[in-house]
């Protein structure tokens, strides 16, 4: 009996081939908007509006040669994209699409998440290291240090409406949203995720680890054909996902009035954001690594710690009163 | 704290607004080869070799467009006629080099050597980007009409003798021990 | 030469420190600062014609208007204060090009000077760039100056140098300035050859180009595009410093390479125009065997070592030392031969003697131009040596510069000093068969047979100091008494004597006595000096025949000469030969080669251009021309030198030392020669200092502006093909690298930043006229014997039947390689036999026609050249294309009339004294 309940094997199916091919698409999708953003068309030459464009460049990814670089470590190197591709993949499995739709119902989701996000510093990590080159390392470098830093804002920003729900489990975060999004009360908290996120799926403007105007293509310069396409891939499926948790966290998920069905107010807040970080590509320039860091350490980290503290204390009051 | 705010923030939505306000805006790209866009006649693209007003080759193998050319693409071999006008024996432009940057023509003393607004010139064999005397020779004048190098300069060719030239008076009789 | 004095002199606001004696002008430039010039000339003065070279001269410090004055014709005052940026010197200066530039005929792109103009630098020098001036342009019809040089009289800015060099420092007579102001011409009275032997040096002398390398235009390429290194002119003895230049594997040109101590700023034509056999399309390209099937390498170097196994090998004096030392290591030093004449093995001999004998020196070319008083022995100079010949020339200028020095005027005041002078002259005594081309200069002349001459050289000994040996016979002419008199007085008189004699003629005495005369001067110094002490040695200029005539000398034993190798190849001692860059018919009487070449069981030959014994040859290895390859050359003052290689080898050629598979690099064939022969220990000072070249950088030999390297090999294929690689030497086949502006170590081609033209040579001087900054002049490898050696007694030689023969010697065509040039055969004349009115008078002989030569068993026929000043008795033969078998001739010949021979006539012929006036030229 194939229903849409949560776990069901359907289910899982169709969230996995939605999200790569939605994450596939997306290639597609940004370098159109990037077009229109700078004034040009994009990609509109391979079927309609250049919709096929995706499918060409799949063939031409899956054809390319396979190649390891004679001076890599080969395992090391063929095991980091795949990571990628599998902690993202994970992560969506704590993601509640609607009441019905999702992999699992975890009492720790938010943890998991953050969980596989610290495991996706491995890949980049060991694709930079694996191929012994220069460019790469420094790459790779700047990847560790860069994810390991965000991830501590990144979880210290949920906390709050960790607080405020009173759980764990994403799905109960969404349910105790009916009266009200958190992006009310946790405004400064939504603000640190969302430069967290970006910084943790090391997009543009926070694409430091891959600067090709500085070192070369960073971590994935001697990668080339599938192994580098999962990589491109696993950045995309980075971008669903983090726009996915920032409507689940902040904007209440599926919830919105019932003239749409769930699905669509998932898809259409978790779209929002995703056009959010494509515009954010298309208009900011990158930072020095320096600056990068500083703000994190220096601004993020205290004002994250400031917003939990605020946030404690008010439901610390709030408790208290009503009891 | 609020200059921080500013700058990092608001700045940022700014940029943000401006950037995607651009959504609306119409595309400058033109659909070519659906359309063909419109080439200014000083374009840099396909060079030629013109010829004077006479209809003589132009290019005297001077050799300054081959000194000028940053990626060192001309060779030419300077050769003469009879009646001491000079020619290039062969003229060889290796368009796969080629970076059309105009400074050949900038250097052409004859304006014989001239960029067109012509960029169509892929080809599938690498070899057939070697152009010859024989391809970019033309049998027009090009962007300038009325000028002939040896109207002008002092040199003797035939049809025009010493003294003959731009601003020449009469050769001198060095016999003469007039004033 | 004595310490020069030094001035303190303040250069805008800089205090300098220069020598006293100098002009402003060339203490500017030696400092290194761009100031503009036309009519001075480092090596010949000051005449302050074009005004170019204005500066501001203040009186004292607080004068602050100043006086503008010309830098080439102030003297240089202790603690002046001129300024050259001056607003008002700039503009003087900017006026002047201007109006020299009024009637300039906008034609630098189709001008061969283009690119290394000086007229084009010291225009932008001066920041002169539109012609205001709206009047029309003067114009001058062009002449037709020869093969050599193009004419085109509208570039001229009238500086003057030209005459002054041609006239007055090269003694030519038919150049002239015509006309009058602004009319002013340079040419000749009418269309025809420049007769100076040094005429390609107003090419260089031309600070614009009205005079052009006509050879050059004919395959042009502007300077920046060719590649250079430097080399040495092969063609003679002297060794002058060239510049080649390649361009598409081509020989293009050469030019004048300066060396301070020899060639200087100046070169002869036989350098610069001979050397267009490189791209003969004659050239042994692949190696032949007997059969004239073609070998692949590996192939033909077995068969040569299987030659090698017994047999002889003959050196060349035109190739460098590693290749004939390579030959002697194949075949082993006792069966190394040299590879010129018997007489000229027996005179290189004496010379090589007589240069390592304390009493004389061998002077360089600028010691020569120092001598105050100079005798020639029987050495047709100008035609064996011609750089020399121009060194003499400027000797006797000694006492014009003595007359100056006495008047107070500075010796680079060149138009005061030759107007103080007036036809003063240091004294040249010439001994000669005929008139010579020095004789405008000479003080006295001896002219007599070649016996004549060295009976009067034992009595002018003898006169010079009493215990010289005593000639058999007195000296036959009367008035030749009075003259050696003369000339003994002069000589011992003089402060720097010179005695110039060499061993092209083959005449062994004239040098033994030119050596008696030398000792007799050295040992009357010494007891006027010192009183019987040790006195100073005496220059003695033992000339060389060819470029490693030396060389080869200093690897062959004494009885190795060229006819014992005959011998034995006759009588079987030895059953092969291999024949080392060389024509044997050009040294030994043909039907002995014939007949050794025959006896021989296999000859190999290795050559560059097919000539009558690779012919014969059972096996013909194609070698490098002399810009193909790098290698040393000793020439007649015994300096080595290196040459380097320009471009890439012809065809399969090699260098002959890889021939014989000994050696896998240059370096290597060099030092071993260095550590196997005596003579050549210091041979590796030749080497240049590459310490400043770390990490295998090396000196581009293309220049930055090196143009066309992606089109050049274009149309043979697209892909270019990787760069030569040289791993024999300092120097790379790209543009890359420590350009030699920044270390002239290895200097070819001067170029300086404003500085395109070869004027830019004084930005690499030490100071004007100095040596190169850290340049190899190349290293003297004769040691000085610790023992003077004793006069040489002379034979007598008696006469007999017929007439003397002697070789007669031309610039153009007398050696062997630069006549098979198309430049120099279009001067060539054919051979023809130079006598004296009167033995033609008696033996009816007619100017023009044929003579039939008969001596040593063979017969010859000639054209006569009957010129007035010949001796009689004296019958002086040029071989033309080597169409005669001189050496089979015997030293007297016979004459009888027969037809004029086909093929070349006396042409251009350059002699001074012919007997009927050729139609006027």
């Amino acid at each position: 009996m194939f229903t849409f309940a949560v776990g069901s094997a359907l289910s899982i199916a169709s969230i996995l081939l939605a999200v790569i091919v939605l994450a596939a698409m997306l290639i597609w999708v940004e370098r159109r908007m990037l077009g229109f953003w700078q004034e040009r068309l994009g990609p509109n030459r391979v079927g309609w509006f250049g919709i096929m464009q995706v499918v060409a460049d799949m063939i031409k990814i899956f054809t390319k040669e396979d190649w390891v670089p004679p001076f890599a470590d080969r395992l090391t190197f063929v095991l980091a994209p795949a990571i990628i591709m599998i902690v993202v993949l994970m992560s969506f499995a704590v993601i509640p699409f609607t009441p019905e739709v999702g992999v699992i119902d975890s009492n720790v989701g938010v943890l998991f998440v953050l969980a596989m996000a610290s495991l996706g510093a491995y890949s980049v990590m060991l694709g930079g290291l694996s191929s012994n080159n220069k460019y790469a390392l420094l790459g790779s470098l700047r990847a560790a240090a860069q994810m390991v830093s965000y991830e501590v804002f990144m979880g210290i920003s949920l906390l709050g409406v960790v607080v405020l729900a009173g759980s764990f489990n994403l799905r109960e975060i969404v349910e105790t949203q009916a009266d009200g999004w958190y992006i009310v009360p946790q405004f400064i908290g939504f603000l640190i995720f969302l430069i967290a996120g970006v910084a943790e799926s090391h997009r543009l403007p926070f694409d430091i680890p891959e600067a090709e105007q500085e070192i070369c293509a960073g971590y994935h310069t001697e990668y080339s054909g599938m192994k580098f396409g999962m990589f491109f891939v696993g950045e995309y499926l980075g971008l669903v996902l983090v726009s996915s948790l920032i409507a689940v966290l902040f904007f209440g998920g599926w919830l919105g009035p019932a003239f749409l069905p769930p699905i669509v107010w998932f898809s259409l807040k978790a779209g929002f954001f995703i056009l959010f970080f494509i515009l954010m590509r298309a208009a900011l320039p990158r930072p020095r690594y320096d600056q990068l860091m500083s703000y994190g350490w220096l601004f993020l980290l205290p004002l994250s710690l400031l917003n939990l503290l605020v946030t404690g204390a008010v439901v610390l009051v709030s408790t208290t009163a009503t009891m | 704290m609020f200059k921080l705010i500013k700058d990092t923030l608001l700045s940022q939505a700014v940029t943000l607004w401006g950037v995607f306000r651009k959504l609306f805006v119409k595309a400058d790209t033109v659909q070519y080869p659906d359309e063909q866009p419109y080439m200014f006649p000083r374009w840099r693209g396909r060079i030629i070799l013109s010829r004077d007003p006479d209809g003589e080759e132009r290019c005297v193998a001077c050799n300054l467009c081959a000194v000028a050319c940053p990626v060192d693409c001309i060779a030419l071999q300077k050769a003469e006629t009879e009646d001491g006008r000079w020619y290039p024996e062969f003229f060889r432009i290796n368009f796969s080099r080629c970076i059309m940057c105009g400074f050949c023509e900038e250097a052409c003393p004859t304006n014989a050597i001239q960029l067109t607004p012509d960029f169509e010139m892929a080809e599938y064999v690498r070899q057939d980007m070697v152009w010859e005397k024989e391809d970019l020779l033309i049998d027009g004048v090009g962007k300038y009409h009325d000028y002939n190098f040896y109207r002008v300069a002092g040199k003797q060719v035939a049809g025009k003798d010493k003294g003959e030239a731009l601003n020449e008076a009469e050769p001198v009789d060095v016999r003469s021990l007039l004033p | 030469m004595a310490e020069k004095a030094k001035a303190e002199i303040n250069i805008d606001g800089v205090t300098y420190e220069v020598n006293a004696g100098g002009n402003l002008l060339q203490e500017c430039l030696s400092l290194g600062l761009d100031l503009p010039y036309f009519c001075w000339h480092p090596c010949m003065g000051s005449v302050g014609a074009c005004r170019q070279c204005a500066v501001k001269q203040y009186r004292d410090a607080e004068d602050s208007a100043g006086l503008m004055t010309m830098a080439c014709m102030t003297p240089v005052q202790p603690g002046a204060r001129i300024s050259i940026e001056d607003p008002e010197a700039k503009a003087f200066r900017a006026g002047v090009i201007e109006s020299l530039m009024i009637s300039h005929p906008h034609d630098c792109p189709v001008c061969e000077e283009g690119g290394e103009c000086h007229l084009q630098d010291m225009t932008l020098m001066s920041g002169h760039n539109y012609r205001r001036y709206d009047k029309k342009k003067v114009t001058h019809r062009n002449q037709y100056l020869g093969p050599f040089i193009n004419h085109e009289m509208n570039r001229c800015i009238t500086c003057y140098r030209c005459v002054r060099f041609y006239n007055e420092y090269a003694g030519g007579e038919d150049l002239s300035a015509q006309a009058s102001h602004h009319f002013t011409y340079f040419g000749r009275h009418r269309d025809g050859t420049l007769e100076s032997e040094f005429s390609g040096n107003l090419v260089e002398v031309c600070p614009t180009g009205v005079f052009t390398d006509k050879v050059f235009s004919e395959n042009y390429t502007r300077k920046w595009d060719l590649q250079t290194a430097p080399s040495i002119c092969n063609g003679c003895g002297v060794g002058c410093n060239i510049a080649p230049g390649e361009r598409y594997g081509e020989l293009r040109r050469v030019v004048n390479r300066y060396h301070s101590e020899l060639n200087g700023y100046f070169i002869c034509d036989r350098g610069r125009f001979g050397t267009g056999y490189v791209n003969d399309a004659a050239r042994l390209a692949t190696p032949l065997d007997g059969a004239g099937k073609e070998l692949d390498a590996e192939a033909a170097g077995r068969q040569l070592r299987e030659i090698a196994g017994n047999a002889i090998g003959i050196g060349s004096p035109r190739a460098g030392n590693e290749a004939n030392f390579a030959f002697r290591k194949l075949v082993g030093e006792e069966n190394f031969h040299a590879g010129y004449s018997d007489a000229e093995h027996a005179c290189m001999q004496l010379a090589a003697e007589l240069a390592g004998d304390p009493r004389f020196h061998n002077p360089s070319i600028r010691e020569i131009e120092q001598a105050d008083a100079v005798l020639v022995l029987g050495e047709d100079v100008t035609n064996t040596a011609p750089r020399i010949a121009l060194a003499l020339r400027q000797s006797v200028r000694n006492k014009a510069l003595e007359l100056a020095d006495g008047a107070n005027i500075p010796r680079w005041q060149d138009a005061a000093v030759r107007e103080l002078a007036q036809q003063e002259r240091s004294p040249l005594c010439i001994f000669a068969c005929g008139a010579t081309r020095l004789d405008d200069v000479a003080s006295d002349r001896v002219i007599d047979t070649p016996s004549g001459l060295v009976r009067n050289a034992i009595e002018l000994a003898g006169r010079i100091d009493a215990s010289a040996p005593e000639a058999a016979t007195a000296p036959r002419a009367a008035e030749s008494h009075e003259a050696l008199e003369r000339v003994a007085g002069q000589l011992l008189a003089a402060r720097r004597p010179l005695i110039v004699a060499g061993t092209s003629s083959g005449n062994i005495d004239l040098i033994k006595a030119a050596a008696n005369i030398a000792g007799a001067l050295q040992k009357r110094r010494a007891v006027r000096e010192n009183h019987g002490g040790t006195a100073a040695p005496v220059d003695l200029c033992l000339l060389t025949a060819e470029v490693n005539s030396m060389g080869l000398h200093l690897m062959t034993r004494q009885e190795n000469s060229l006819g014992e190798a005959l011998r034995k190849l006759n009588s079987g001692e030895a059953a092969n030969v291999i024949v080392l860059e060389n024509d044997l018919y050009r040294r030994a009487p043909h039907a002995q080669v014939d007949a050794a070449l025959n006896a021989a069981g296999k000859t190999a030959a290795l050559d560059l251009l097919p000539n009558r014994t690779t012919a014969k040859a059972d096996l013909a290895l194609p070698v490098t021309a002399f810009s193909e390859q790098q290698t040393s050359y000793v020439n007649y003052e015994g300096r080595a030198q290196l040459a380097y290689q320009v471009h890439r080898n012809h065809g399969a050629a090699r260098p002959a030392w890889q021939w014989t598979g000994d050696f896998e690099h240059f370096r290597q064939a060099l030092l071993d020669c260095a550590d196997s022969v005596a003579a050549f220990a210091k041979l590796g000072e030749v080497l240049p200092d590459t310490s400043n070249l770390p990490g295998g950088i090396k000196v581009p030999r293309q220049s930055e502006r090196y143009s066309g390297r992606t089109a050049m090999k274009a149309n043979l294929n697209v892909h270019e093909p990787k760069q030569t690689q040289d791993p024999e030497s300092a120097l790379a086949f790209s543009m890359e690298g420590v350009p030699p502006r920044r270390d002239a170590t290895i200097l070819a081609s001067s170029w300086a930043p404003q500085w395109n033209s070869n004027q830019s040579i004084s930005k690499f001087q030490d100071e004007i006229n100095g040596p190169l900054r850290q340049g190899h002049g190349g290293t003297l490898l004769l040691e000085k014997k610790s023992e003077g050696g004793e006069f040489k007694p002379v034979p007598a030689n008696g006469d007999g039947g017929g007439l003397e023969l002697l070789p007669a010697f031309q610039i153009f065509g007398s050696e062997e390689l630069s006549s098979r040039s198309e430049a120099i055969r279009a001067r060539m004349t054919g051979a023809y036999l130079a006598i004296s009115s009167a033995d033609a008078e008696q033996h009816g002989l007619q100017q023009g026609r044929g003579v039939r030569l008969s001596g040593g068993g063979i017969e010859a026929i000639a054209l006569t050249c009957i010129r007035t000043q010949m001796s009689p008795g004296a019958a002086a033969l040029h071989v033309g294309d080597a169409e005669i078998d001189y050496h089979g001739l015997g030293t007297r010949v016979e004459l009888a009339p027969a037809e004029a021979p086909e093929g070349r006539g006396l042409g251009e012929l350059i002699v001074s004294d012919l007997a009927q006036a050729r139609e006027e030229r």
